[in-house]
């Protein structure tokens, strides 16, 4: 794996077009499509899911590089944990460590960040159960990402969502005056809506940077 | 509080009060994996076994969980039942397992398994829970396999990778829709099932 700037930047690039995490992988729908009824909201969650993607995807990178990954023990230098391999502890160890994150963001942001604080407040429990943080980190180890990519992925994985979230908000606001048959008002014209969404945003597919 | 009746909780969830298309739960995690007909199942299989389990184990410990951790002993009963799931897919149907790759893991922030247990288990005795894990695990099921259904049917022309209708490139006379391998067909095949589901269920259309 390079570290070159311009794989980083692909990297960017595609984790926010090609591969969106709510459009592509359909991650963090149940959010996607209670929290965007307005553009406000839908900002206020995407800054706080892209917050804590940045944080928790590195991190977990750390423990599955450090801790889990075959072979990863041996910097303790005790021979008997050189072999060790503790990749099925890795889904329960991902979710601690991404509730304990969101946590202490929560303390931090109560103590020193008032104002930022009651502007998330109800959505930041709500991220522990957003499938698109924990999916952010399955795929930064099925991908193997080194650390350094896992904070690019990180970031660019929550703006991705965060871009998202906003473009639908948006859409719902306007499709209020619209007329829409009774059976498919509310939940069934977001769906459709959100399928032509993940159309446009196919056609970045073809794009290679 | 009344017990509900055993098969009010087992049948309720199928169209009454389905978790994906009214309760907005669970659409998270799965829906790429309906590509294929047997994807779907694997994966609506897991689902009721994780919820069902999740459900009972939560509900029989329910008056020790004190609530301030609540959601963190509720966790832990989920990623230890979905490791469980993961580590038998992976030993047994390893070539699934890997084309659901990370699905499978998403399962724990499935919001149905989630929602289930804060919203049924915490009140209601284990056999009850259990039941409404199944009906609810059966009525996110139905969504999946229908989707999986006609995405694999028109996508390609295969059903469980049978050949139903020959596919030009193979010889026969179906053009294979490949718009339906991609995300944004799964959507719209759910969005008319709402519609459909609503169209005889008036009582659940939303008011405007």
């Amino acid at each position: 794996m390079s570290n070159t700037l311009e794989h980083h930047l692909s990297l960017l690039f595609s984790s926010i077009f090609t591969e969106n995490l709510a459009l592509a992988y359909f991650l963090g729908m149940c959010t996607f499509l209670a929290v965007s009824k307005n553009v406000k909201t839908a900002f206020g969650l995407g800054i706080a899911v892209i917050v804590i993607q940045t944080i928790t995807v590195p991190a977990n990178n750390l423990i599955y590089q450090k801790l889990l990954k075959e072979n990863a023990l041996a910097w303790t230098g005790v021979s008997q944990l050189a072999s060790t391999d503790l990749r099925f502890l890795g889904l329960i160890s991902y979710i601690g460590t991404i509730a304990a994150m969101v946590q202490i963001l929560e303390m931090t942001l109560d103590r020193f960040f008032p104002a930022l604080y009651n502007a998330l407040g109800i959505f930041l429990p709500l991220i522990t159960v957003n499938c698109a943080i924990l999916g952010g980190t399955l795929f930064m180890v099925e991908r193997d990402y080194n650390f350094a990519e896992s904070v690019t992925y990180g970031f660019s994985s929550g703006l991705g969502w965060a871009l998202a979230i906003c473009a639908l908000a948006g859409v719902r606001e306007k499709m209020r005056y619209s007329d829409v048959p009774a059976g498919l008002r509310g939940l069934g014209i977001t769906f459709i809506t959100v399928g032509l969404m993940a159309l446009a945003f196919m056609s970045f597919a073809g794009i290679d940077i | 509080m009344s017990a509900p009746k055993t098969r009010e909780v087992l049948f309720d969830p199928l169209f009454k009060n389905n978790p994906i298309a009214l309760q907005v739960l669970g659409i998270c995690s799965a829906l790429a994996v309906t590509t294929r007909l047997d994807k779907s199942i694997t994966m609506a299989i897991s689902v009721v076994f994780v919820v069902a389990a999740s459900n009972a184990a939560v509900s029989a410990i329910r008056n020790f969980i004190p609530s301030s951790i609540r959601i963190i002993v509720q966790m832990t009963i989920i990623a230890s039942l979905v490791i469980v799931v993961d580590q038998f897919l992976r030993a047994f149907l390893p070539s699934i397992a890997d084309e659901l790759s990370v699905f499978v893991g998403l399962i724990i922030t499935n919001c149905i398994v989630m929602g289930r247990a804060e919203g049924f288990a915490m009140k209601n005795p284990p056999m009850a829970s259990f039941l409404d894990g199944i009906g609810n695990g059966l009525g996110y099921s139905l969504i999946l396999i229908v989707v999986g259904f006609f995405r694999e049917l028109f996508g390609a022309g295969t059903l469980f990778g049978i050949t139903v209708m020959p596919s030009i490139p193979n010889g026969g006379w179906y053009e294979p829709n490949l718009m339906m391998l991609t995300p944004p067909s799964a959507f719209f095949i759910i969005g008319i099932f709402i519609w459909v589901l609503r169209t005889f269920r008036p009582e659940q259309v939303e008011a405007e």
